[in-house]
């Protein structure tokens, strides 16, 4: 039988994708005759993968992520790659090498990032449905700044075959849509184990989301309502955990410790491992290339010079500090300790209470160069942070708009109990509508 | 406090290539992010670090992987099936 097309002539009016083309081929499946997009750091057979970055410009997969093949697999059309910041680090996708992704909601806004490309293709109806990865909040910040619903999954339980690696012991591909429905759907086709990614866990989801959380112990850390967060983003999330509280669910208030050091020890934790990983990068194999005639050095200089962007390259230097002989004792071990308090305090709150609830972001999304200082742009990524560092569970779900901007809710939950933080994403976007 | 040196050395480290203005940029950028980095002094750890993990060990069996050809169908240079890279010495 000859395999089906489907046509995608949609205008792409706020630069979310970097690759796209006009008609897909779908296949029989769950995901039969649904468009979907993907971020540009997950592998795609025989069509560019660039990363965000110049110095992957014109590299074409010989083959597919895992994550790729099960959307093929489940007759998904596969219609595009979207923009990020480069490599995934940044929190607007202004760092792409590719210029950057409006926000559908005000287009002086930007759309959050780094999966600033999905989100933008889901929220302005390009597609349904769209993966995004996320290291440090790169699914929940784009679907927050864009009133859609995004989950980086527990660690483990996607395979990270084919994604091209910024920090391996962090980052989680996941599923972006415009519904909890849209998402746990996505990933049902996107679960399960992979023998090519060893931290994989054989841990398949299986869910139809669920409109019942009556008993459902719901805590309430008051570090995630800290000084940082905008005061009409704080009231607005609190009304919307009010609703689950509505619909059953008991409200503890509690407190998370950790939280003063998450963000440092997120910080030195990915830049490690970004400079260890994005090393491969001398345009020897793939890429732009280097100049094999002058010497080793000289070439991967002058090649990593041209190839890699300011944030990227602040980060390799930072990375490759906090490793050096003499300065890995202050920073990386002492980062990888606070980890560690991070991972204790959300199993002391996770004996106690089901899931957690609070703001995604601190803030509505910000004007195109409103953070131009590193520093206080990585302060934003406070909320999304201590997930990745434990490798827990957490959902972003709409809950309303600040100055007609979208604001999400977040809720986290236990290690393999993606199902719950569906769930209750579910039953607060249900009573929502 | 780092230095431009010190700035200059890591990139050599890097080998990110580094210019004049992008060093003292750089060098402006960096020492306010490690000074929040202080923070992590503060942090007491007595427990383990890796608790809940495990390792999970596979057979050791040779399995199908891609063709020479595609493995080298991005790269600019390549030599009798090989990649030609700079020159080392």
């Amino acid at each position: 039988m000859p395999a089906r097309r489907i046509r995608f002539d949609e205008e792409d009016r706020f630069g979310a994708f970097l690759w796209k083309r006009d008609e897909a081929p779908t296949g029989e499946g769950r995901l039969s005759g649904i468009p979907v997009a993907v971020k540009d750091n997950i592998s795609t057979r025989g069509i560019p993968t660039t990363c965000g970055s110049r110095i992957l410009e014109g590299y074409i997969p010989p083959y597919d992520a895992f994550v790729v093949d099960r959307l093929i697999a489940e007759g998904a059309a596969v219609v595009g790659k979207t923009n990020m910041d480069e490599f995934g680090m940044g929190t607007t996708t202004e760092n792409s090498a590719y210029g950057p992704t409006r926000n559908p909601h005000d287009e002086g806004r930007v759309p959050g990032g780094s999966s600033g490309g999905s989100a933008a293709a889901i929220a302005s109806g390009m597609v349904r449905m769209a993966l995004g990865t996320d290291t440090g909040g790169s699914i929940r910040c784009p679907a927050a700044f864009c009133g859609i619903v995004g989950l980086k999954p527990t660690y483990g339980r996607v395979s990270r075959y084919g994604l091209v690696a910024y920090a391996n012991s962090l980052e989680q591909i996941g599923p972006m849509g415009r519904t909890v429905a849209d998402v746990s759907l996505l990933m049902e086709a996107i679960s399960g184990y992979d023998a090519r990614d060893s931290t994989a866990a054989d841990r398949a989801y299986l869910h139809t989301p669920q409109q019942e959380i009556r008993g459902l112990r719901v805590g309430v850390p008051e570090e995630f309502f800290g000084s940082g967060v905008d005061p009409a983003v704080a009231a607005l999330v609190w009304k919307a955990i009010e609703r689950l509280e509505e619909c059953g669910a008991e409200i503890i208030t509690c407190t998370m410790p950790s939280m003063a050091y998450a963000l440092a020890a997120y910080y030195v934790t990915c830049m490690s491992e970004a400079s260890s990983n994005l090393a491969r990068f001398d345009g020897v194999r793939y890429g732009p290339p280097c100049d094999v005639r002058s010497s080793w050095h000289d070439a991967f200089q002058e090649r990593r010079k041209d190839g890699f962007g300011p944030e990227v390259r602040r980060r390799i230097l930072l990375g490759t500090f906090a490793l050096s002989s003499g300065y890995y004792g202050r920073y990386y071990a002492k980062a990888q300790a606070a980890r560690a308090n991070v991972r204790a305090d959300f199993a002391r709150l996770f004996a106690d209470v089901d899931v957690l609830a609070g703001p995604t972001m601190p803030t509505i999304a910000f004007r195109f160069s409103e953070k131009s200082d590193p520093l206080s742009m990585y302060l934003s990524d406070i909320l999304t942070v201590p997930a990745n560092l434990a490798g827990v569970p957490a959902i972003s779900v709409p809950c309303g708009t600040v100055r007609g901007m979208p604001v999400g809710l977040q809720i986290t939950g236990r290690h393999f109990e993606d199902e719950r933080v569906v769930d209750t994403a579910y039953v607060y976007e249900q009573v929502a509508a | 406090m780092i230095g431009e040196k010190d700035v200059e050395h890591i990139a050599v480290l890097a080998d990110i290539g580094i210019s004049k203005e992008e060093l003292e940029k750089f060098t402006t950028q960096i020492n306010p992010i490690l000074e929040y980095f202080e923070i992590l002094d503060q942090v007491c750890r007595t427990g383990p670090e890796n608790e809940g993990t495990a390792n999970i060990f596979r057979e050791d069996k040779v399995t199908p992987s891609l063709a020479q050809g595609e493995v080298l169908s991005n790269a600019r240079e390549t030599e009798d099936g090989f990649f030609r890279a700079p020159r080392v010495m």
